[in-house]
């Protein structure tokens, strides 16, 4: 399938829809949580190389709001900024504060779950991507190509800061597992795709659900192999499905925060 | 080739990378296909890096030289995503002018593991060390030379392995 006709002849508008929205409402709300870092990471090297990844990271988004775009779903910016936070598709683990306090006020901000919030979800990323890249729609197919060159940076950065702390004893371990356990809560809402999984695997946009998410477990258990770690790993959806538009207030404030500058003049060029 | 194509594919060696301006997109190998038809240039042009606040001003600059050449009255400029741009379309004259710029250009050589190399842009030292892979820019990494003690920034490696 190479156009919105093809797709639609086929009966699988809905389906990718769904998919796309997924895969940029998530880029999109992680990237933005990324970049409340800047300037308050543990060091000046990381605060050039997250902010890096948080600019990728918006750049992807932007790739597949385009495809959404180029779908009649609407201008691709609008979509980024104009939609309320109960029509977005991202997972809730990826819309949760950096931590207590306000970026300007106090951060208090845990760079534990910033880690494994990170790398769980850039792993995850990798998985999809590469499933994507023989997507039955082939402009999502390139676009996952693309995505590809630049996301194994990201997933290397991310494996080095994990196995670095929570392979240390004391505190850096004690936190780094306490972050485990919390992101798992809420880790399958980043796994699952919705509703719509099965006509999506149908339709052979991606692969299924339960085969992408048995190789993440895959990937995960091998890094805590390796780091001598024992973790129970069961990717749980505690706090509901933002696939299927649950959110909690932390997604409200975000959008708020970001669409700030799009709402007091939506017609303008940046 | 008619000759305002010529013109055409002439005039975007003057569109230059807005952070490196030695460099040129035809240097980075981000042209990836240039069309005139009916007094309208379209051109087909690959990103670099997706998130990169240049392609913008990319955009405006190709459209802007354009439209000085004589028998063009519109452009069309599009990125296209496939082929995906990887590091290796960079130009030997492109590799050149970065290094002038001092910029270590992309090393062509990637291990099997992931680990890359790369000399010292100023004195050609092998001495180097790797400070942060990311650097100011999404395409850039910041390393430094031991030998001439410079810190110096390199293109990274992108590739679709």
């Amino acid at each position: 399938m190479k156009t919105l006709e093809d797709v639609k002849a086929n009966g699988h508008e809905e389906a990718l829809r769904e998919l796309l929205f997924q895969l940029a409402d998530d880029d999109f709300i992680v990237a933005y949580r990324g970049s409340e870092w800047l300037g308050l990471a543990p060091h000046i090297e990381e605060d050039v190389a997250f902010s890096s990844i948080s600019q990728d990271t918006m750049g992807h988004a932007t790739m597949y709001y385009q495809l959404l775009e180029d779908l009649d779903a609407g201008i691709a910016n609008d979509l980024a900024h104009g939609r309320m936070p109960e029509e977005r598709r991202n997972a809730i683990l990826l819309e949760e504060v950096n931590g207590p306090g306000h970026y300007l006020e106090e951060p208090r901000y845990d760079w534990a779950f910033a880690v494994v919030r990170h790398y769980f979800y850039t792993q995850a990323k990798k998985i999809r991507t590469d499933s994507l890249q023989q997507s039955s729609y082939e402009p999502l197919s390139h676009v996952a190509i693309k995505v590809n060159t630049e996301l194994y940076y990201h997933l290397m950065h991310w494996k080095t800061w994990f196995k670095q702390l929570i392979t240390i004893p004391g505190e850096a371990q004690e936190r780094m597992l306490e972050a485990v356990s919390k992101v798992l809560e809420d880790m399958d809402g980043v796994l699952t795709l919705g509703p719509q999984a099965e006509q999506m695997a149908q339709a052979g946009l991606i692969e299924g659900e339960a085969l992408l998410r048995k190789r993440w477990m895959n990937e995960i258990e091998s890094m805590m192999d390796s780091c001598n770690i024992q973790v129970n790993l069961e990717p749980q959806m505690k706090r509901g499905d933002g696939r299927a538009l649950t959110h909690t207030e932390d997604l409200n404030t975000a959008i708020e925060t970001l669409s700030a500058v799009y709402r007091q003049d939506p017609a303008a060029i940046w | 080739m008619t000759l305002v194509l010529q013109s055409v594919e002439k005039s975007l060696e003057n569109v230059k990378d807005p952070e490196i301006d030695s460099v040129s997109i035809i240097d980075l190998g981000m042209v990836e296909h240039v069309e005139v038809a009916d007094h309208n240039a379209y051109v087909a042009l690959l990103p670099t890096f997706m998130g990169c606040p240049a392609l913008e001003i990319i955009e405006k600059n190709v459209r802007e030289e354009l439209l000085k050449v004589e028998g063009i009255q519109t452009v069309q400029v599009k990125f296209i995503y496939s082929p995906p741009w990887t590091s290796d379309r960079i130009t030997e004259q492109g590799r050149e002018r970065l290094k002038e710029f001092g910029i270590a250009p992309p090393p062509t050589q990637v291990e099997t593991t992931g680990e890359w190399h790369v000399d010292c842009p100023y004195c050609g030292s092998t001495y180097t060390t790797m400070d942060n892979i990311f650097g100011p820019t999404a395409c850039r990494s910041i390393l430094y030379c031991k030998s001439c003690k410079n810190p110096f920034e390199a293109m990274k490696p992108v590739s679709t392995m």
